[in-house]
C-alpha cells in the first residue's frame, strides 16, 4: 500500500530521510493499523453516510432535554408524557392539552407554532411520538452498549481461554457454545426474559440480560479462530520461550492482535442487537408500559392495523428511527469489514 | 469424513442433554412459588394452597430430582399416575392454549411448515440470483445498488416492514389480507367435502382440486413470506456474492479463461458451482432467520403457526409454552446442523476426500 503518503505538512520536516514511506502527523499519533482504518472510514461514502447517522443520534441522545423538555422538573424523563387516555391515536399537529412540556427550546418557534404540538403525533393511549423517539434514543444507545460490552466479555473470555489451552478445555467449551447456538437467538432470548419478568419486574433487565445470555457465542467462537491461528506466530512463541506467563501471553500479544476483528463484530452487533431488543419490546416482554422505547411505541400499532391507512404515523416515525439506528450501525461494520478482511485487502478483482 | 460424521452423531446426545439442561435451568430460575403458577389455571388464593401445589408437584425437590421428574416424569400423589416428562412427550399444560403444549405444538406446526417452505422459494432463489448479478457486476454501479439495498434489508426490523406491508398492501391497496384464510373458505375447508391430508393449506388446496381455495390461501400467505424474505435476501445475497468473488479469484478460473472457453461456460461450470457450496452453510443461519421471522410475522399477520403460539405465550407469561416451543426448536436446529455438516462434507470432493 503506497498510496497512504501525502503532501508533507508543516512540521514534518524533522522526519528521517531515510524513513520508508512518509506518515503524516495522525498516522506517526494513532498508528499505521488505525491511520489506516480511520483513513477508510472517512474515505467510504457509505461509512460516512452510518457515521453521520450514528452521530445524529448520539445528538439527539444527548440533546434530548432540549429536543423534548419534560412537562415537570421531577418527571421521570424515560416516562413518556400522556396527553390524556384515549385509545385513539392523533395525528401530527394536534394541539398538546395535558402534560404540556414546561418550556419551549429555542429552535421551538421554527416548526410555526406558538404552543406545544405533538409534533409527531401520538400513539394509542396518547403517548406523545416525539418524546418518545428522541428519549428513546437513550434507551436504545444504553441497552446497546450494555449488552455488547457485557456479550463481548463474556465470549472475549471464554473465546480465548479455549483457544489458548485447546485439548479438553477447548472441547468442553465449544460444546457449550454449541448448546447455546442451536437456539434461535430471538426464541431463547424470548423465553428468558419472559421467565425473568416477573423476577425483575418490567424494566430493561429481563431483556437485557437474556440478550447478553444468548449474545456471547459469536464472540466466543472469532476470539477462537482468532487466537488458534495467531498463536503458533513466532513472537507468541518467542514470549513463551522467555518465560511470560499464560495471562500475559493473551492479554499482551493475543488480544491486540484480535481486537480488529472483534471490532468488527461488535458494530455489527449493536445495530442488530437494537432490533432484537425492540422485538422483544413489541411482542411485549420489554420494558414497562410508557417507556421511552422504540419497540414499544411501534408495539402499540398491533391494534391499529385495520386503520393504519389513517393512522400511518404511528408505524412510520418510531419505524424510521429504528432502522436507521440499525443502518447506521451495520453502515459503520460493513465498512470496518471491508478494511480489515485480509482478503478484500488489495484485490484486483 | 466417515469419521468426522460419526464424531459429530456421538455428540449429538450430549448437545440434546446440554439442551434440556439449559432449558430446565431457565425454568429453575423462578422459585417454587412462582412455578407453582405454572401447573394451575387460577391464580391459588391462600398460602396454604400454593404450598400444597408445591408439594404435589414435588416443585422444592433437590434440583437434580426434579430434572429427573421432568425428564421421565412422576407419579401424581393424588390419582396414582404417572404425569409429566418431557421424554413421554408431555410438556405440561399450555395455558394460553388451554390444550397440552405437545398436542399444540403438533397443531400448529403444518402451518409454520408451509409459511416456512413457501418463504424459502424467494429466499433461496432471489438471494442466491442476486448475490450472483452482484459478483458479476463486482464494484460496478449495480454491485453497489445491490450492496446498499442488502444493507437496508438487513436493517429493517421484521416487525416494522410486517406493518409497512399491512400499511400499503391490506390498509391501502386490499391486495392481500392477514389470517390463514378468508371466513367463507375456512368454514369450507373444516367442513367434510374438504379433507385435510398435510393441514397446510396451499397444498391441501391442490390435493382436494379446489383451485379457489388454493388462490385464497395463496393471497393470505404472500404478505408474511416476503416479510421473511426480505431479511434473508440481504444474508444470502451477500454470501453468495463473496463466495462468488472468492471462487473468480481461483487458478483454476484463469485457465478456463485461458483456455479460450465462452464466459458463460467458465461462469456456470467453473465459478457458479463452487461458490455455491459455501452458501450451505449458512443454510442453518438461514433456518434461525426463519424461526425468529416467524415469531414476528405470524403474530402481526395472524397466522395460525407456532410463532404466533410462542408470541402470544411470551405476551401472557407463559412459561411451559415458551419452554416447550424453546425445545422444538432446540432439536429442530441440533437436526437441520447435522444434516447442513454431512451435506457439506458430502457435496465439497475437496473435504471428502482429505
Amino acid at each position: 500500500m503506497t498510496t497512504d503518503s501525502t503532501t508533507p505538512v508543516a512540521g514534518l520536516g524533522k522526519i528521517q530521510p531515510d524513513t520508508l514511506r512518509k506518515q503524516n502527523r495522525m498516522e506517526r499519533l494513532v498508528g499505521p493499523e488505525w491511520y489506516r482504518l480511520l483513513k477508510g472510514l472517512v474515505t467510504n461514502p457509505l461509512s460516512v453516510a452510518g457515521i453521520v447517522i450514528l452521530f445524529g443520534f448520539i445528538f439527539m441522545a444527548v440533546m434530548a432535554p432540549v429536543l423534548a423538555p419534560a412537562p415537570d422538573p421531577n418527571w421521570n424523563t424515560n416516562l413518556i408524557p400522556r396527553d390524556g387516555y384515549k385509545p385513539e391515536p392523533k395525528p401530527p399537529g394536534t394541539p398538546w392539552k395535558l402534560n404540556v412540556p414546561q418550556t419551549q427550546p429555542f429552535w421551538y418557534s421554527l416548526t410555526g407554532n406558538e404552543e406545544w404540538v405533538h409534533l409527531l403525533g401520538t400513539t394509542s393511549g396518547q403517548y406523545d411520538i416525539w418524546y418518545g423517539i428522541i428519549w428513546g434514543t437513550r434507551t436504545a444507545l444504553f441497552a446497546g452498549s450494555v449488552v455488547v460490552l457485557a456479550s463481548a466479555a463474556i465470549g472475549i473470555l471464554v473465546g480465548s481461554v479455549a483457544g489458548f489451552y485447546g485439548g479438553w478445555v477447548d472441547e468442553v467449551l465449544m460444546r457449550i457454545v454449541e448448546v447455546f447456538i442451536v437456539f434461535p437467538g430471538l426464541v431463547a432470548v424470548l423465553v428468558l426474559s419472559s421467565i425473568l419478568i416477573p423476577i425483575f419486574g418490567r424494566s430493561l433487565w429481563p431483556a437485557i440480560i437474556a440478550l447478553t445470555v444468548f449474545g456471547w457465542m459469536g464472540y466466543a467462537r472469532l476470539l477462537r479462530g482468532d487466537i488458534l491461528t495467531n498463536k503458533e506466530r513466532d513472537y507468541v512463541l518467542a514470549s513463551k520461550a522467555s518465560g511470560a506467563k499464560d495471562m500475559h501471553i493473551i492479554t499482551r500479544h493475543v488480544l491486540p492482535n484480535a481486537i480488529f476483528p472483534t471490532l468488527v463484530f461488535l458494530s455489527l452487533d449493536m445495530g442488530a442487537i437494537v432490533i432484537a431488543f425492540a422485538t422483544l419490546s413489541f411482542l411485549g416482554v420489554g420494558v414497562e408500559v410508557g417507556y421511552a422505547d422504540w419497540g414499544q411505541i411501534v408495539s402499540f400499532a398491533r391494534d391499529w392495523i385495520l386503520t393504519l391507512d389513517q393512522h400511518w404515523y404511528i408505524v412510520l416515525f418510531p419505524g424510521l428511527a429504528l432502522l436507521l439506528y440499525g443502518l447506521g450501525w451495520n453502515l459503520l461494520g460493513d465498512a470496518l469489514r471491508d478494511i480489515l478482511d485480509p482478503k478484500l485487502r488489495g484485490k484486483t478483482v | 469424513m466417515t469419521a468426522y460424521i460419526i464424531r459429530r452423531i456421538l455428540i449429538l446426545p450430549l448437545i440434546i442433554l446440554g439442551v434440556t439442561f439449559l432449558i430446565f435451568g431457565m425454568l429453575q430460575i423462578l422459585g417454587p412459588v412462582e412455578r407453582s403458577a405454572l401447573y394451575v389455571r387460577d391464580i391459588p388464593k391462600t398460602e396454604a394452597q400454593v404450598a400444597a401445589i408445591i408439594r404435589r408437584y414435588g416443585l422444592d425437590d433437590p434440583v437434580h430430582i426434579q430434572y429427573y421428574h421432568w425428564m421421565l416424569g412422576r407419579v401424581d400423589p393424588e390419582t396414582g399416575k404417572t404425569v409429566g416428562g418431557v421424554l413421554r412427550g408431555d410438556l405440561g399444560f399450555s395455558r394460553t392454549g388451554r390444550q397440552p403444549v405437545t398436542d399444540m405444538l403438533k397443531q400448529r406446526f403444518p402451518a409454520t411448515l408451509e409459511l416456512a417452505l413457501w418463504a424459502m422459494i424467494p429466499i433461496v432463489g432471489g438471494g442466491v440470483w442476486l448475490g450472483i448479478k452482484a459478483a458479476l457486476h463486482h464494484n460496478k454501479p449495480l454491485d453497489q445498488i445491490f450492496r446498499v439495498l442488502a444493507t437496508i434489508g438487513w436493517s429493517f426490523p421484521t416487525f416494522v416492514f410486517a406493518l409497512l406491508m399491512l400499511l400499503i398492501f391490506y390498509a391501502k391497496l386490499n391486495w392481500f389480507q392477514p389470517g390463514r384464510l378468508s371466513t367463507e373458505y375456512m368454514l369450507l375447508v373444516q367442513s367434510p367435502v374438504f379433507t385435510q391430508y398435510t393441514r397446510m393449506m396451499t397444498v391441501d388446496a391442490l390435493l382436494n382440486l379446489r383451485f379457489d381455495v388454493f388462490i385464497d390461501a395463496l393471497r393470505h400467505i404472500v404478505m408474511p413470506v416476503v416479510t421473511l424474505a426480505v431479511v434473508q435476501w440481504a444474508l444470502l445475497l451477500r454470501i453468495t456474492r463473496s463466495s462468488m468473488l472468492e471462487a473468480m479469484r481461483q487458478d483454476y478460473v484463469r485457465t478456463a479463461r485461458a483456455k479460450g472457453l465462452h464466459e458463460k461456460t467458465v461462469v456456470n461450470r467453473h465459478i457458479r458451482r463452487n461458490a455455491l457450496i459455501p452458501v450451505i452453510t449458512i443454510a442453518g443461519a438461514t433456518l434461525a432467520g426463519l424461526m425468529n421471522g416467524v415469531l414476528v410475522t405470524e403474530i402481526i399477520f395472524n397466522y395460525p403457526g407456532l410463532g404466533q403460539m410462542a408470541a402470544q405465550a411470551a405476551l401472557q407469561l407463559d412459561v411451559l409454552t415458551m419452554l416447550g416451543f424453546a425445545l422444538f426448536n432446540g432439536i429442530l436446529f441440533i437436526g437441520a446442523f447435522l444434516i447442513i455438516d454431512i451435506l457439506y462434507v458430502v457435496i465439497d470432493p475437496r473435504i471428502r476426500l482429505s
